[in-house]
């Protein structure tokens, strides 16, 4: 809408654009390179860039950037907001977990087979999306929320109780490697599935890019605005809503299945609607709207998570007073604070705090405002 | 017929939790438009700290559960009026933000909660009455589910009274209806929302009490987990409407029950089905006004 | 002043004060108002004064409603609002009103879901109301103390409506469309009733009846785009059938497909 408008205005522009394109370019081939580079960070990463240790880290945070971004669908284009997102996530992991280890016909090789596992499983997320979504979506504003939530709920609940054996109950999954190809299995490999994840990502980012760009995006991000507008031109918001909720669903989905991978398992954790809580911290942290927001926000929260936790362990913590010493010795708790100083403070998040500098206005308080705005007229 | 009534009375019991954590969340919410996802933690404070008092007083006397309940009743009251007195308040009419500072609370204090109290359930010790059994109609009922009906009947009650009978009641009455028309004669609405969240973290301080008792233990788990139940059942009620929790409390929590007994342990999964039948149907719930389905 | 102030257009020209009269008792200097982030009211000055009725005139969707909820503080503005010597544009709605505002809204805006009685207990602010005047004013507000206000016909809706703002007592009435959708029997009952408080309390008055309009104003502010295009005396506006349609977009009353009626308010 208006951001395209913006973007596109006079020769500048262009220019932009191509700067844009270049930089992103720049960064995804740097990132391509980091497992060759030795780049020590301390107090960021636990240690060089080419070990295992930070790989897992880092690809663990790009995975965790992919979903962000397909939430990003949801919650910043659409102005959906889902508690249930963690669900399709898991619905990758466990599916394609599920799926490798019932799916192995003679007639296919190896690799082919990994690969048809693999868009079974992205399949599977668009569908039990579609169908969430198809029920979901026939309320809006808090209600959708709510329902999403005992969705996500109802997910969880069948994971842990682990029907016919096939999700493994509390225990969780381990990955099946007779059909996965080697160079994803094993420690020594982290630093290919590092390029997967990174591949993950781009991927998921340009799925997003364009979804926002295509008439389906524009109708949507309408339909956050001004409901009746939309309807008034002739078009059924909720076609489009689930359109999009589907699709999103579906990378998480994608995202669900390289962190098996990148975990060789996956546990119920992921299915928990606290997971689809972190997810909202996530994007609210990184900038609503803002699609780098939301892998800018996955990032610092995934490291930031780590280094609280290695903190909460530390001597140093162990020493303090009890005041000092329970709080701080829990990571949740300060990220839980963090997140409402964010939401009090800095509306943008911390993308907004960059486009403070560029622009008067941040975008990201006034779109939540207006999402807000559907579900409170009365 | 006995495991019809034990199944029954027992449904019965779980309702009345359901309904002390979800007459607060439907007052807030049909009041203010914000969803409060910290109502999970107003009751797991409140049972903590009830609990802690209760110790302090004597293990298991009867005036040390009273104790507990009114502690319980108050800190959740408190933990509530300062949410929305700190924080709700800052975001006046930002619904998105505030249900996001909502949901950063619960995480933090969830946490805070293991940090304190631990990661393992914190058995509670009750008057001895409420562990054995009263037979009607050949059923052994747990005398304990009578004391929670009774007091999720009382709260009800009062509830009701004070939204009839009191200035604040009529207030908030009006204010679910049309709030911009209260200010406009000249109300300070926000008071009545301070009001409605301390009502709302009482009952919930309450219902931590009774929960731990229903559950035999506390942990920082337990508001968190009813939570999403409540929620449900506000859903199905109908947004904003008291009656509404109060009858799909119930209706949810007899169902659950049922097919727990009946269908291998599927309660949770029927219940989130109910909803998904109710928005088929009835998107906007049981009793849920017109148009508002958002 | 005897001429009417034209601001064909409106930058051009400030609205002058009039100095043989008393102090306004509302000031209303550029204010801007909007509505999801749309400009609904524009650089909108204009004064009532502290006696009679003012009335705020234009065509349908042209700002009115938004230009009293603008000065409450209902929708998001800027500018200037001073009411009874004080500036209130910043303040909280409920503090406006507390200052002595009585509002009665566009579509009346009762609380369904109450009794009369509870509709009219919730508007009381003064710690003794008048209501004996309201009970005088609406003998059948009386009868049906009891009923769910929801259930009520329009025109006893509306009569809850102005009961909420009489029972106060009030420095200013704003009152908008108190006769839209009402039968001629109750648009007099209602002119009267507002005719016998103009006596007491100034009124801003949101009206499309041109009968009424007669009845009642003294003064006439008028809108056109979101902006004032003519304030005066209500004479000078209504004798000018030319200035009546181009401003309000009817005639005068002559016509028959004016949907205005005579017959409607006693004279
Ligand atoms: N909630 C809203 N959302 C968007 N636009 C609105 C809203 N309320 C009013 N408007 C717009 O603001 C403008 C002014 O409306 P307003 O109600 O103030 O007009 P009015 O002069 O009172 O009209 P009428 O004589 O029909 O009552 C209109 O164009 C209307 O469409
Ligand atoms: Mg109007």
């Amino acid at each position: 809408m208006t951001e395209h408008g913006m973007r596109g205005q006079g020769l500048s522009g262009q220019r932009r654009l191509i700067i844009k394109i270049a930089a992103g370019g720049a960064l995804v081939a740097l990132l391509a390179l980091l497992p060759l580079l030795n780049i020590s960070i301390p107090g960021v990463f636990p240690g060089p860039t080419y070990t295992p240790g930070t790989l897992q880290l880092l690809a663990y945070a790009m995975l965790i950037a992919a979903l962000a971004l397909s939430y990003h669908l949801l919650f910043g284009l659409a102005g959906m907001l889902s508690f249930g997102h963690a669900l399709f996530f898991a619905a990758g992991a466990y599916g394609l977990g599920i799926v490798l280890r019932r799916f192995s016909p003679d007639w296919l090789s190896p690799g082919a087979t990994f690969l048809v596992a693999v868009v079974i499983t992205v399949v599977l997320g668009f569908v039990l999306a579609a169908v969430v979504g198809s029920l979901s979506l026939r309320v809006t504003g808090i209600s959708f929320a709510m329902v999403t939530l005992a969705f996500a709920q109802a997910g969880s609940v069948v994971v842990r109780r682990n029907p016919e054996g096939l999700t493994g109950g509390e225990e969780g999954l381990s990955l099946d490697v007779t059909n996965v190809p080697s160079f994803f299995v094993g420690v020594l490999n982290t630093r290919n599935l590092y390029w997967l994840a990174l591949g993950v990502l781009v991927v998921v980012y340009l799925v997003v890019l364009w979804v926002e760009r295509s008439r389906a995006g524009h109708v949507v991000a309408a339909t956050r605005e001004n409901d009746l507008r939309v309807r008034v031109i002739g078009i059924r918001p909720y076609g489009v809503r689930l359109l999009v909720f589907s699709i999103a669903g579906a990378l998480a989905a994608l995202a669900g299945a390289a962190f098996l991978l990148l975990q060789s398992g996956v546990s119920p954790r992921v299915a928990t609607p606290d997971f689809t809580l972190t997810l909202l911290v996530i994007v609210v942290l990184g900038g609503v709207g803002l699609r780098w927001g939301a892998v800018l926000g996955a990032v610092v929260y995934t490291l930031l998570d780590q280094r609280l936790t290695a903190l909460a362990g530390s001597d140093l913590i162990a020493g303090l007073p009890d005041v000092l010493r329970i709080p701080l010795s829990q990571p949740l708790f300060l990220l839980g604070t963090l997140f409402i100083l964010v939401v009090l403070f800095l509306p943008g998040g911390l993308a907004g705090l960059a486009k403070l500098g560029e622009h008067r206005t941040p975008r990201g308080p006034r779109r939540a405002r207006t999402i807000a705005a559907e579900g409170t007229t009365r | 017929m006995s495991t019809l009534v034990l199944l029954l009375v027992t449904g019965l019991g779980l309702g009345a939790l359901y309904f002390l954590v979800a007459s607060g969340l439907s007052l807030i919410y049909g009041l203010m438009g914000v969803l409060n996802f910290a109502h999970g933690s107003f009751l797991t404070v409140g049972a903590f700290i009830g609990w802690e008092v209760s110790r302090r007083l004597s293990d298991g006397s009867w005036w040390a559960l009273v104790a507990a309940m009114l502690v319980g009743a108050l800190v959740g009251a408190l933990a509530a009026a300062a949410t929305e007195f700190f924080l709700i308040r800052r975001l006046y009419n930002r619904h998105i933000e505030q249900v996001l500072v909502t949901v950063g609370l619960a995480l933090a204090t969830v946490a805070l909660f293991e940090g304190i109290w631990g990661t393992d359930p914190t058995y509670v010790t009750s008057p001895a009455w409420l562990a054995q059994t009263t037979e009607i109609l050949g059923a052994r009922i747990p005398n304990n589910r009578f004391l929670l009906i009774a007091l999720a009947v009382l709260v009800l009650v009062t509830i009701v009274g004070f939204l009839r009978f009191t200035r604040y009641g009529l207030i908030i009455r009006a204010g679910v209806e049309n709030r911009t028309m209260v200010t406009a004669l000249g109300i300070d609405v926000r008071r009545a929302f301070t009001v409605v969240f301390a009502i709302g973290g009482a009952a919930a301080g309450l219902g931590g009490v009774l929960a731990s008792i229903y559950y035999g233990y506390v942990s920082a788990h337990i508001g968190s987990s009813l939570l999403i139940f409540a929620f449900i059942v506000t859903v199905i009620g109908g947004l904003g409407s008291l009656g509404g929790a109060a009858i799909a409390s119930v209706l949810v929590a007899v169902l659950q029950q049922f097919a727990n007994f009946y269908l291998g342990g599927t309660g949770d999964l029927a219940v989130v089905l109910a909803l998904a039948a109710v928005l088929l149907v009835r998107p906007r719930g049981l009793l849920g006004a017109k148009g508002s389905t958002a | 002043m005897t001429d009417p102030i034209r601001t064909e257009s409106p930058r051009t020209e400030s609205i002058r004060t009039e100095p043989a009269r008393t102090e306004p008792i509302l000031r209303v200097r550029n204010l801007y108002g909007r509505i999801a982030g749309q400009q609904v009211v524009e650089d909108v000055s204009f004064d009532v004064p502290g006696t009679g009725v003012t009335a705020l005139l234009g065509r349908n969707g042209v700002g009115k409603t938004s230009t009293i909820r603008s000065i409450l503080g209902l929708i998001e503005r800027t500018g200037e609002v001073t009411f009874a010597g004080s500036r209130v544009d910043r303040l909280p709605t409920h503090r406006i009103v507390q200052r002595g505002v009585g509002y009665v809204p566009e579509d009346r805006e009762v609380f369904a879901k109450l009794t009369v009685t509870e509709n009219l207990r919730l508007a009381e602010r003064d710690a003794h109301p008048n209501r004996a005047l309201v009970e005088a004013l609406f003998p059948d507000l009386v009868q049906r103390r009891a009923q769910l206000a929801g259930t009520l016909s329009g025109g006893q809706q509306q009569m809850v409506s102005l009961a909420r703002a009489l029972l106060n007592t009030n420095r200013l009435l704003l009152v908008d469309e108190p006769t839209k959708g009402l039968s001629p029997k109750i648009v007099g009952e209602v002119t009267e009733a507002l005719l016998a408080a103009a006596a007491t309390v100034p009124i801003l008055l949101v009206e499309q009846n041109l009968q009424v309009i007669r009845r009642l104003a003294d003064r006439v502010v008028v809108l056109s785009g979101g902006r004032v295009v003519f304030t005066g005396d209500a004479a000078d506006l209504l004798d000018d059938p030319e200035l009546i349609q181009r401003y309000l977009g009817v005639h005068s009353g002559a016509d028959p497909a004016d949907t205005t009626t005579d017959a409607a308010v006693p004279a």
